[in-house]
């Protein structure tokens, strides 16, 4: 079990920013008062960001990860989440076996 | 009002709804502690980052870039442009919560990653219209379940992780993405047109700026793109509303 000095401060280093960013949003909080426009972009955070973290897996990757996407989608329409996730796992297995 | 909620109800129920999460994100953690060993991290190093960071994407990222001499500052600058979302997901949902000590959120806050985030403001919504706030008890027992498993399964992936081979060939990399479809679609069903033109812009202005700047830039530009199709797609007849409480 070793600890190198550089590798430990790297990590602090990564871990300082990634707290500030997740407790910065406690003092913007209070002071938000939102109407209108900015409500409405505020509201569209969650799906905004979730979907920028996966549209490169789902659009640029290869064709069997937009195709399993594809049904990934159409099952998230319908099924609960851990069944959505089986099915899109089956789906891209199928499809990477198929040679796509 | 009653309430009928406990400490042993709530966390019941924020384990029951961490569940697929958890399964979606433990090949991911075995995924970064095989590839953090292999990069000449130790497992203590490895498990160390998982603890500290409680951070897939921005962790991957890492060990992508990482080599020796430790580049220190691109690392850094890297971390914080993935995570940079988290700055508007905690102003989100931390007006949602009820009063608390501030160094509870604190130290609550840093359990928050983007699957117990969606959750928590998906119940949050549940708990608003039914007339009450969520706890603290399903926000942050939640977080913290899901940094334990995190944990579990990095030190899992640095232990075993030389054996198991390419975890692509179970399609265990796309888990975490088929996760993210399933939110986004919750967030979608629920919201108006404007959670679909969102969601429409940002993905393909962060497929385009994947190609061309390459990531973690997609994930800023795409956020961008669909925070400004909401805003322009907003129809004031549907009248305003102020967003925190």
């Amino acid at each position: 079990m070793s600890l190198d000095p550089t590798t430990l401060a790297a990590i602090l280093g990564m871990a300082l920013v990634t707290w500030l960013c997740r407790i910065g949003g406690l003092a913007l909080a209070g002071r938000l008062r939102l109407s209108g426009r900015a409500a409405a972009a505020f509201e569209a955070i969650p799906p905004a960001v979730l979907t920028a973290v996966i549209a490169p897996t789902l659009l640029v990757t290869g064709p069997a990860e937009t195709l399993a996407g594809a049904v990934t989608i159409a099952a998230a329409l319908r099924l609960p989440l851990l069944a959505t996730v089986v099915v899109g796992v089956g789906a891209v297995l199928v499809l990477r076996t198929a040679g796509l | 009002m009653t309430d009928d909620r406990t400490v042993s109800t709530e966390l019941r129920a924020a384990a029951a709804d961490l569940a697929p999460a958890v399964i979606a994100a433990m090949p991911i953690g075995l995924l970064f502690g095989a590839l953090a060993t292999a990069k000449g991290m130790s497992p203590l190093e490895a498990v160390l980052a998982s603890a500290l960071m409680f951070s897939g994407g921005a962790q991957l990222a890492a060990v992508e870039i990482w080599h020796h001499p430790v580049p220190i500052a691109a690392l850094v600058a890297s971390t914080l442009l993935i995570n940079a979302r988290f700055l508007l997901m905690s102003a989100s949902l931390a007006p949602k919560l009820p009063k608390l000590p501030l160094l509870a959120r604190l130290v609550g806050f840093h359990a928050l990653a983007d699957e117990n985030w969606a959750l928590s403001e998906s119940r949050a919504a549940e708990e608003a219209a039914a007339g009450r706030r969520i706890t603290a008890t399903y926000v942050f027992g939640q977080g913290w379940m899901f940094v334990a498993a995190w944990v579990a399964a990095t030190a899992l992936g640095a232990v075993v992780g030389p054996f198991l081979g390419d975890p692509r060939r179970l399609g265990a990399d796309f888990a975490f993405t088929a996760i993210f479809v399933g939110l986004v679609a919750s967030f979608v069903r629920r919201g108006g047109g404007g959670g679909v033109a969102a969601v429409l812009a940002s993905a393909a202005a962060a497929a385009i700026a994947h190609r061309t700047l390459g990531a973690p830039w997609h994930i800023l530009i795409g956020a961008a793109a669909g925070l400004l199709a909401a805003a322009l797609l907003h129809r004031p007849a549907a009248g305003p509303k102020a967003v925190t409480r």
